[in-house]
């Protein structure tokens, strides 16, 4: 799906600069030395093996990481130029300008409708109208309309677990988000729900820049246009290729990929 | 089974934990059984105290007779034969109400259809056979048979006692004005102000005219009331002794040998309406137990208005806020260590810093033209449920604490990787799924603070409170006043009246209506969790 036109694009605005970002837990490092540079409305890829670091690094992109007291940050990170570590950033609102979609959904025990409009009602007064459209036009946007839309009001915790993944993503368009980060959305669903998923990202790349780890290769190949690998060197994490797509992946097999990346483990 | 031989070399060797098994399993029946032991002891006798026994009539061998309801049988410890005791009743008579008898000693046993039970206002039970009811010029009655007689008597009665109970609810009115004038008064008086100021003068007069009105009232009152003295009974005992027994006085008239199983069922029901409705009579032997049981609700409630918002809010912090360190973590463990601290050191506590310290600042500053009678500065409901609200607001923290650490983390991201703000992370998520664990420590404590009998002695439970806490009185709810409570109630009935003979049904009786307090609360918390577990349940998989 990545053409040649797009491969390689680096005349997108970047929108995220990542600057010699360093994660560490105590004596421990998990992160040095990351540096990104994320464009603007395009699929951007992170994938590794697994411990290189990938989650944690998302983490930092919406200072989830200020939740783990244990881990220690440095380094900077710029949305649209401005550090988002500045003391003077409102860190809810970075966090509704930069949503996340977890490996596992987390879903609350409300009903469907309420767990689409969560983030959404803390953020501006809906009436009814607007909020119900909202729901909708988010559910359509995540292509879960068509099969929760008699049942808005049941409780969300009764769908399966594809379309739980599917009613985050809703939760998280709800927002409007600037940059969505992705961490391994598909890894607990099924080939169809992958594919849909899958479709989901490409469709919503000209209006938000997405940031997706993966585990999959081929799921790299077939979404991303650009692409960070993260390797473990000494046990941490480190960027170890950055660039487009195809050129990192094109002429080389996942084993290949694998092997360079140093773990092994970040092929399926 | 056909082939036991061949089946036990074939089965594996049992491991090690079968053993265990038939262990913990007898030891939790041994708990069940005793459990179920003391609930069935508690009921059967409680339960038994409300029904209409059997009216037996003796014959001893001196010649005497009574009448009276099997109330024990034994075997003497000392001769070794068998006895039988009964309740006699007609203490006012007789001077006790219970006698034992060898049963040697009785010579003839019948059951006399037209002994009559009564229940007094004073002087307990009496048993004897009706001979007469006389209107005594203040009403007129048409029936014959003296039961009916009595019967008509009681009900009209009734009627002519309510203008009594019109006259006493306007004499309370009226008390309760003149105690207010009298408290202003006592202000001004405090205040300095001469004794010929207008406003002291105004207040002197009004008050002597609230006097006077209560004075005509009681007047017109006794007289209505020596009116109604005037019907009458005469009741014969089983020896043929008469007396006069007046009817306003009669409770209740009771024919155990002469009503059918239906009408028995209906006296049954209506003394147990009595416990729940009533207020007790004689010293707490007899009526009801109203107050006592609205006191222990009450105080309940309470307790739970302040333990439970103080330890949720304690636990959101120690589990959502604080860092997890060793200043902590003693924290944790101090308020583990604070729900095994012995209540009466509560007690003790309540006492001194609420009652005296609090509650005597509170009567310096506002209810100083009062003192020394004191206002807060003694037990009352308000310092009983916050000690009681201390004792078990650990129980909340450590069951709220729980239920929080039960959601799993990728709710709480998932909400603050949404933009919301922590606060509202924990009101719209937190707290309704943690909502099952507050309630149980809510059921916890609550089962806790009903039963709590020892600091409610330092602090405002008394015997006879002669108003509830709650009433139609502004401002409606009175913190400082003294209540009555069924733990307490059982102490003090079973234990420090003169007849334990008399009193001990009642004991059973408050016993089991304290159980079944305690039993009703926790259930509809229980089922009301139940709930709570269904709606918030995180089941995707
Ligand atoms: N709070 C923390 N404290 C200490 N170590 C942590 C913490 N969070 C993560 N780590 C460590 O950081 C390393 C990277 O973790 P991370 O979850 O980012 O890996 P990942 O690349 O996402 O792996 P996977 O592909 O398996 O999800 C791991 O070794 C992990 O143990
Ligand atoms: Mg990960």
């Amino acid at each position: 799906m990545v053409d040649a036109t797009t491969c390689g694009t680096t005349d997108a605005r970047t929108i995220l600069h990542v600057r010699g970002l360093a994660v560490s837990a105590g004596p421990r490092a998990l992160l040095r030395d990351i540096d990104l540079a994320i464009p603007e409305r395009r699929v951007f890829g992170i994938i590794g093996p697994s411990g290189a670091g990938k989650s944690t690094l998302l983490r930092c992109l919406n200072r989830l990481v200020d939740l783990d007291e244990s881990l220690h940050v440095s380094g900077d990170v710029e949305l649209d130029g401005r550090s988002i570590f500045a003391p003077d950033v409102d860190v809810d609102t970075l966090r509704a300008r930069v949503g996340i979609l977890f490996q596992q959904p987390a879903i609350f025990p409300v009903s469907i409708e309420k767990n689409v409009l969560f983030g959404a009602r803390h953020l501006r007064r809906l009436d009814r109208r607007a909020a119900a459209d909202l729901a909708e036009r988010a559910l359509r946007d995540a292509a879960l309309w068509d099969e929760v839309k008699d049942r808005l009001d049941a409780p969300a915790v009764k769908l399966s677990v594809g379309q739980q993944q599917r009613l985050c993503l809703a939760r998280a368009l709800a927002l409007d988000p600037e940059v969505l980060l992705m961490d391994e959305p598909t890894s607990a669903l099924d080939v169809q729900s992958t594919d849909a998923i899958e479709r989901l990202i490409v469709r919503l790349a000209p209006r938000c820049t997405i940031v997706l780890v993966t585990h999959d290769i081929d799921q790299a190949r077939r979404v991303t246009d650009r692409l960070a690998c993260l390797g473990l060197r000494d046990g941490v994490g480190r960027l170890v290729q950055c660039g487009p797509c195809c050129e990192l992946l094109d002429g080389r097999t996942n084993a290949e990929v694998a092997e360079r990346l140093g773990g092994g483990s970040c092929c399926d | 089974m056909s082939e036991p031989t061949h089946e036990n070399t074939e089965k594996p060797r049992s491991p090690a934990g079968e053993r265990w098994v038939w262990l913990s399993g007898s030891a939790l029946t041994l708990a069940l059984l005793i459990t179920l032991t003391l609930v069935a002891v508690v009921l059967g006798h409680g339960l038994s105290y409300f029904w209409p026994k059997t009216i037996e009539k003796i014959v001893l061998d001196d010649g005497s007779a009574r009448l009276g309801q099997v109330s024990n049988r034994d075997v003497d410890p000392i001769s070794g034969e068998p006895r039988v005791q009964y309740k006699i009743g007609n203490e006012d008579w007789y001077g006790h109400a219970f006698e034992w008898f060898d049963r040697s000693m009785i010579v003839e046993t019948s059951i006399p259809r037209d002994a009559v039970l009564l229940e007094r206002l004073s002087h307990g039970r009496f048993f004897g056979f009706l001979t007469e009811v006389r209107g005594g010029g203040t009403i007129d009655l048409g029936a014959v048979d003296p039961w009916d007689r009595l019967i008509e008597a009681q009900e009209r009665v009734g009627e002519l006692q309510k203008t009594v109970d019109d006259y006493e609810a306007e004499m309370h009115a009226l008390n309760r004005r003149a105690r207010k004038v009298g408290d202003q008064l006592a202000k001004l008086l405090y205040d300095r102000v001469p004794e010929d100021d207008p406003r002291v003068v105004r207040l002197r007069e009004k008050r002597a005219a609230l006097l006077g009105e209560i004075d005509a009232i009681l007047e017109k009152s006794s007289a209505e009331e020596a009116r109604i003295r005037q019907v009458a009974t005469t009741f014969r005992d089983a020896d043929g002794r008469e007396g006069e027994i007046v009817v306003a006085d009669i409770v209740r008239a009771v024919r155990p040998n002469a009503i059918t199983f239906t009408e028995k069922c209906s006296v049954y029901a209506s003394r147990f309406w009595e416990l729940l409705s009533e207020e007790p009579r004689e010293s707490n032997t007899a009526g009801g137990l109203f107050p006592a049981l609205f006191g222990t609700i009450f105080m309940v409630f309470l307790m739970s208005i302040f333990c439970v918002p103080l330890g949720v809010v304690a636990a959101i912090y120690l589990h959502e806020y604080a860092k997890d360190g060793p200043l902590v973590r003693m924290v944790r463990i101090a308020v583990n260590n604070l729900a095994g601290v012995p209540s009466i050191v509560y007690g003790i506590f309540g006492l001194g810093f609420f009652v005296y310290m609090i509650g005597g600042r509170i009567d310096d500053l506002f209810f100083a033209h009062r003192l020394p009678e004191p206002t807060f500065g003694t037990g009352g409901v308000l310092w009983a449920s916050l000690t009681l609200a201390l004792l078990t607001v650990p129980v909340v923290i450590v069951s709220t604490e729980e239920g929080l650490a039960a959601i799993p983390g990728g709710i709480r991201e998932g909400s603050l990787g949404i933009g919301a703000t922590k606060f509202q992370t924990l009101t719209r998520i937190l707290i309704p799924m943690a909502s099952p664990g507050i309630l149980t420590g809510f059921v916890l404590a609550m089962a806790r603070a009903a039963g709590e009998v020892a600091p409610l002695m330092l602090l405002g439970v008394v015997k006879l409170a002669p108003s509830l806490p709650l009433d139609g009185e502004f401002p409606f709810v009175h913190f400082d006043r003294k209540f009555m409570h069924l733990g307490f109630h059982i102490y003090d009935v079973g234990f420090q009246s003169p007849d334990i003979e008399a009193v001990r049904p009642m004991v059973y009786v408050t016993t089991m209506l304290l159980l079944f307090v305690v039993a009703t609360m926790s259930l509809t918390a229980i089922v009301v969790r139940n709930h709570m577990r269904r709606k918030y349940a995180t089941g995707s998989f």
